[in-house]
C-alpha cells in the first residue's frame, strides 16, 4: 500500500468490526458538541441524513445546496428501491448474503470491511425510514412489501412505487426540518461550495494542514462567502454529467470534489462508471438528458432484438414493427446467454449485451441503438392490471417521452451512464486523505467496486448519513474540544476567495464566441466514444489529447454573458463544466492505466472467449488512488491493495 | 416546428418586468418544452444577449423545480405533467406560446421565472416531520399498517413541492402543499403523537408567508402534476378542528 494511503480499517473477525470499533471510537461529549462546527456540502440522501444527525447529536451544522431546497437533491430521482438484508421473505437472505452478492457484484474491486458494514447497517436504515413516516409499499397484511433486483437471488428490495428515492430523500429532508427548526442546522440553500480552505491543525500539529472551512457562492446574488468548520463533510452526488448526456439532473457536478482533488484528496477509480441498461434511447441533437426506466422493469419484461438481420433493418427502417415479429423470431439474448439470471443480470453485463447486438447490426430503432423490454409476456402470465398496479407510474412516464404506449408496444430501451462508482478516496472513516475533509454518498469511492448493485445507492448514502459519519466523524472532532472557532480572516480564507474571484471574472471578461454547452457536449462525445461502454488503449489516448484541445479551447473561445453579483445560471454552468474538462482526463488516464476489465470498466483488449469481461488479480486488485500535481502535469497513482480474507476471488458468472 | 415565444423578463425582485417576444424555428416535435428554452438560450448566448432564467434540475418530473405558467396554466397545458415533461408535440407549429412565473405574493420573482419558493420549507419546518431521532426506531415490521392506509400516505407523500397549486389558485392557497404532508402523517401510526401540533404549527406558518385562503374551487388539485388529491384538504381541515378543541398550544 501507498504510504500516503491508510485505509484505518479495524482489526478483528469481519463481522465484529464495526461494532467492536464502534466502542472504543472517542466521543464528544454533549456540552463540547455544541462549539463544534461541522460543514455538509450537499443535501442529497447522504448530506441529509448526516446533517440531520448532525444537529441531533447537538452539534453546530452548516448545510448546503445549489437548489432551491434540500427536498430537490438528485436522490429525488431514484426510483426502483433500497436494499436491506432484512430477510422478511424468509428466502434465506442475510447481513453476510448482502455483503458477499455486493462484493461479487461489485467485480471484487471494494473493500470487504466497508462493505459488511453496509450489509449490517441496511437494516437500521429500513427501521429509521419507517419510523420518519417513509410509506414503503405493503402486503395486504400491513407487512412491507419487497421485489428483488438485478444481480442477486433473492427478495430483498423496499419500494415505494417507482418513487422510492423521492420518499427516501423526503424522510431525509425531514429530520432535516425539524433540526434547521431546532436551530441546529443553518441552511444554506442556492449556493455552491466553490473551495475547500485547508490550515495548519493549531491543536495537533501532526495532522498538518486539515479542512477547516469552504468558499461557498451565493446563486443568486453572486456573493462570495466564507465559512469555517472543524470539519467539512462532502455528500456532493455523483458526476456522470461528464458524459454531457446523463440520467443525472441537470445540475449535478464534480466541483466539490474535485476543487477538494486539487487540494490534496486523492481521486479513487475515476473511470468505473456504471452505464445503465434501462434508459430510453437517444432522439436527436435537441437532447440534455436522457431518462432511465426502473430497473425493477426487469423483473418481468423481457428484452430482446430480431433473431433475423432482415427483421432488425426492416424495424430500423420502420417498415416492420415489434409485432411483425413472431416469438420463434425473436432473440432474448439475455435469457440465452445467462440462462440462471437471465433478464436480472447485473447492469454491466446487461448493458455490454445490449451493445453486442446493436453493434452487429441488431438495433431496433432508426438509430440502431435501441433494443426491445418487452411486456407482452407479463401481462399475458398476470394480466394488465397486476402489471400496471407495479408499474403504471413507470409506463406512463415512458408513454409521454416517447408517445408510444408500452401495454401494446415493447418499450425501446439503450444503455446510458447513470452513476459513478469512482470518487473521492475515503479510509474506513470516510475520510479523505485530507484530514478533517470527509466524503459520503455517491461522491465517495467506497463499496461498490467496479460495479454498483441496483438499489445499493439509496443504501450507501444513507448508511453514510445516518449510521457512519455520525460515528466516525466523532473520533476525528474528539481532539477539536479545545480549538475554538475556526476564524476566516485568515491568509488561507483569502487566497482562495481570490483565485475563485478571479476565474469568475476572466469567465465574465473572456471575448469568446461559444457556448459552456457546446464544449460541455464535445467533451460528453469524446468520454461516451472513448471511455463509456468499451476502451481501448489507442482509443483512451487519443481522448487525452483531444480533451486537453478541448480545454484549451474552452479558455479561449468560452462566451459567459451576465454579471458576477446577479443570478447567473451560465456562469455556474462555466464553472462546473471547467472541472469536468479537467475530470475527464483523469477518467481517461485511470481507464488507461487499468489493463483489465472489471465491471463497468471494460477495456476490449482484455475479454474472455465469450465476450465476458477479463480481470487481472494477480496486477489489478487494488484502489487506483490519483494525487493532483497540477493541471497540466501527470498525475501520481498510489495503490491501496484489494485483500480478500473471506470471500474468494472468482470469475463473475451469471450464467 | 416554429413557435412564438413570450417570455416574461425581469432582472431582479425589485425591477418591474415585461413581456418580450422571441421567435424560434426548426424545433423538433420530440424535443421537450425546456429543450426549446435550452436551444433559444444558447442564441442567445451566442448573440452575446443574456439568457432566460429558469429552474429546472431532473428533467423527469420529480425534483419540483421546474416551475413555468404556460398559456395561463402551471406547467402548460397537458395534465399530470411538469413542465419538464411537456414536449412540442403538444402544440401546433406555428402557435405564440406565453410563458411567466408563478405568481404570489409569498413567491416573489428572483429572476425572469425564476421565484423564491422557501415559504414551502419553513411550513415542513413547522412540523412536517415525525420527531425521532436516528437510532431510536424499532423494526420496521413491528407495527403493521393497513395496505389501504399506506397506500394513500404515498399518494400524499408524491407531493413534489413545486408550488403549482398555488400557481393555479386565485387565493395563492397554499392548502394542497400544507394538506397533503399533514394527511400522509395523519394517515400513519408514527405521525399520531405529534398529530395535533403539527397541523396546528404547519396552517399557522402557512398564514404566516402570506398565503391566500381556501376557497375550495378545487383549481391547485386540477392542475398538480402529481394528482394530489383535494380530499388531503378536507382531512386537513379535520385534523385542524380535531387539534383545536383540544389545543395544547395557546
Ligand atoms: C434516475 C436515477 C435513478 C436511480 N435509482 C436508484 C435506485 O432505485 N436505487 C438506488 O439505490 N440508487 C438509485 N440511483 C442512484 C442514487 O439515486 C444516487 O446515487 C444517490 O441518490 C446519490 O445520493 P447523494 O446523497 O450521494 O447525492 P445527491 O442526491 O446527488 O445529492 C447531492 C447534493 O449535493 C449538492 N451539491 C452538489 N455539488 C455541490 C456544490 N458544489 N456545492 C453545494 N452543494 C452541492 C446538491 O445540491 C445535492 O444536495 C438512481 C440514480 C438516478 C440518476
Ligand atoms: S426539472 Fe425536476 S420536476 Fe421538472
Amino acid at each position: 500500500m501507498s504510504s500516503k494511503l491508510n485505509s484505518n480499517i479495524p482489526k478483528g473477525d469481519l463481522r465484529d468490526k464495526w461494532s467492536q470499533y464502534k466502542s472504543e471510537i472517542a466521543l464528544v461529549n454533549p456540552a463540547n458538541k455544541r462549539h463544534i462546527d461541522i460543514i455538509v456540502i450537499g443535501t442529497g440522501l447522504a448530506g441529509g441524513a448526516a446533517a440531520a444527525s448532525f444537529g441531533e447529536m447537538g452539534y453546530s451544522v452548516k448545510a448546503f445546496c445549489f437548489q432551491d431546497s434540500p427536498r430537490r437533491a438528485h436522490s429525488i430521482a431514484a426510483q426502483g428501491g433500497i436494499n436491506a438484508a432484512k430477510n422478511y421473505q424468509n428466502d434465506g437472505d442475510s447481513v453476510y448474503r448482502l455483503f458477499y452478492d455486493t462484493i461479487k457484484g461489485g467485480d471484487y474491486r471494494s473493500r470487504e470491511a466497508n462493505v459488511h458494514r453496509l450489509a449490517e447497517v441496511s437494516r437500521n436504515i429500513i427501521d429509521q425510514c419507517v419510523a420518519q413516516g417513509v410509506p414503503f409499499a405493503r402486503e395486504y397484511g400491513g407487512y412491507l412489501d419487497n421485489r428483488s433486483f438485478g444481480g442477486v437471488q433473492v427478495k430483498r428490495t423496499f419500494y415505494a412505487k417507482g418513487q422510492t428515492g423521492q420518499q427516501l430523500l423526503l424522510g431525509a429532508y425531514s429530520a432535516l426540518s425539524r433540526q434547521i427548526n431546532a436551530g441546529t442546522v443553518k441552511m444554506y440553500h442556492r449556493h455552491e461550495m466553490m473551495d475547500v480552505v485547508l490550515m495548519d491543525d493549531t491543536t495537533d500539529a501532526k495532522r498538518g494542514k486539515v479542512a477547516r472551512g469552504v468558499i461557498a457562492r451565493n446563486l443568486i446574488t453572486g456573493e462570495i462567502e466564507r465559512h469555517s468548520a472543524h470539519a467539512v463533510v462532502l455528500a456532493s452526488g455523483g458526476y456522470g454529467n461528464v458524459f454531457f448526456l446523463s440520467t443525472n439532473a441537470m445540475g449535478s457536478n464534480v466541483t466539490a470534489s474535485w476543487k477538494a482533488y486539487k487540494k490534496g484528496a486523492f481521486m479513487a477509480n475515476p473511470c468505473y462508471t456504471q452505464i445503465h441498461p434501462t434508459c430510453l434511447p437517444r432522439s436527436g441533437d435537441h437532447q440534455a438528458k436522457l431518462t432511465l426506466m426502473s430497473e425493477s422493469l426487469r423483473n418481468d419484461g423481457r428484452v430482446w432484438v430480431p433473431k433475423k438481420k432482415e427483421d432488425a433493418i426492416a424495424i430500423q427502417q420502420g417498415k416492420k414493427t415489434a409485432l411483425d415479429i413472431p416469438d420463434a423470431d425473436r432473440d432474448f439474448y439475455l435469457e440465452r446467454r445467462y440462462p440462471a439470471f437471465g433478464n436480472l443480470v447485473p447492469r454491466d453485463v446487461a448493458s455490454r449485451a445490449a451493445k453486442e447486438r446493436c453493434d452487429a447490426g441488431y438495433g431496433v430503432n432508426g438509430t440502431g441503438e435501441a433494443v426491445y423490454l418487452d411486456f407482452k409476456y407479463a401481462i399475458e402470465r398476470m394480466g394488465a392490471k397486476a402489471v400496471e398496479s407495479k408499474y403504471g407510474n413507470l409506463f406512463q412516464m415512458y408513454e409521454k417521452i416517447a408517445a408510444e404506449d408500452p401495454y401494446k408496444m415493447p418499450m425501446k430501451i439503450y444503455p446510458a451512464v447513470h452513476y459513478t462508482m469512482g470518487g473521492t478516496w475515503v479510509d474506513y472513516n470516510l475520510m479523505t486523505t485530507i484530514p478533517g475533509l470527509f466524503a459520503t454518498g455517491e461522491c465517495n469511492f467506497s463499496d461498490h467496486g467496479a460495479n454498483r448493485l441496483g438499489a445499493s445507492a439509496l443504501m450507501q448514502g444513507l448508511a453514510d448519513g445516518y449510521f457512519v459519519i455520525p460515528y466516525t466523524i466523532g473520533g476525528y472532532l474528539s481532539k477539536d474540544i479545545r480549538t475554538g472557532s475556526i476564524p476566516t480572516d485568515t491568509p488561507e480564507f483569502d487566497e482562495a476567495e481570490k483565485t475563485i474571484k478571479e476565474r469568475i471574472n476572466f469567465f465574465l471578461s473572456n471575448k469568446g464566441s461559444k457556448s459552456v454547452d457546446y464544449f460541455h457536449r464535445k467533451l460528453g462525445n469524446i468520454m461516451w466514444e472513448e471511455c463509456g461502454m468499451a476502451r481501448n488503449e489507442k482509443g483512451l489516448t487519443q481522448a487525452i489529447e483531444d480533451i486537453k484541445k478541448i480545454r484549451a479551447d474552452f479558455w479561449k473561445e468560452v462566451l459567459v454573458p451576465g454579471k458576477a453579483d446577479e443570478y447567473n445560471p451560465e456562469l455556474d454552468k462555466a464553472l462546473r463544466v471547467a472541472d469536468f474538462l479537467e475530470l475527464g482526463e483523469l477518467m481517461c488516464r485511470d481507464a488507461l492505466n487499468r489493463n483489465e476489465s472489471c465491471g463497468g470498466h471494460f477495456r476490449e483488449e482484455y475479454q474472455t472467449e465469450e465476450g465476458e469481461a477479463l480481470r487481472d488479480d494477480e496486477n489489478f486488485a487494488y484502489v487506483a488512488a490519483w494525487e493532483f500535481k497540477g493541471v497540466d502535469n501527470k498525475p501520481e497513482l498510489h495503490k491501496e491493495e484489494l485483500v480478500y480474507d473471506n470471500v474468494e476471488m472468482k470469475q463473475r458468472s451469471y450464467k | 416546428m416554429n413557435f412564438t415565444l413570450k417570455i416574461w423578463r425581469q432582472k431582479g425582485a425589485k425591477d418591474s418586468g415585461q413581456f418580450v417576444t422571441y421567435p424560434i424555428k426548426d424545433i423538433s416535435s420530440d424535443s421537450s418544452f425546456l429543450e426549446m428554452i435550452d436551444i433559444l438560450n444558447n442564441q442567445l448566448v451566442e448573440k452575446g444577449e443574456e439568457p432566460i432564467a429558469f429552474d429546472h434540475d431532473c428533467r423527469e418530473g420529480i425534483c419540483g423545480m421546474c416551475s413555468m405558467y404556460i398559456n395561463g396554466h402551471p406547467h402548460g397545458p397537458e395534465n399530470l405533467i411538469t413542465t419538464c415533461q411537456l414536449h412540442m408535440r403538444s402544440f401546433k407549429d406555428g402557435d405564440s406560446i406565453t410563458i411567466e412565473p408563478w405568481r404570489s405574493s409569498a413567491f416573489p420573482v428572483i429572476k425572469d421565472l425564476v421565484v423564491d419558493r422557501s415559504a414551502f420549507d419553513r411550513i415542513i419546518q413547522a412540523g412536517g416531520y415525525v420527531s425521532v431521532n436516528t437510532g431510536n426506531a424499532q423494526d420496521a415490521n413491528n407495527i403493521p399498517i393497513p395496505k389501504t392506509d399506506a397506500d394513500k400516505a404515498f399518494d400524499a407523500a408524491t407531493c413534489i413541492g413545486c408550488g403549482a397549486c398555488v400557481a393555479a389558485c386565485k387565493n395563492a392557497s397554499a392548502m394542497l402543499f400544507t394538506s397533503a404532508k399533514v394527511s400522509q402523517l395523519a394517515l400513519l401510526p408514527q405521525g399520531q403523537v405529534e398529530a395535533k401540533a403539527r397541523v396546528e404549527n404547519m396552517v399557522a406558518q402557512m398564514d404566516k408567508e402570506g398565503f391566500g385562503a381556501c376557497t375550495n374551487t378545487g383549481a391547485c388539485s386540477a392542475e398538480c402534476p402529481k394528482g394530489i388529491s383535494i380530499e388531503n384538504i378536507a382531512r386537513m381541515n379535520r385534523e385542524f378542528i380535531k387539534a383545536k378543541l383540544s389545543s395544547e398550544n395557546v
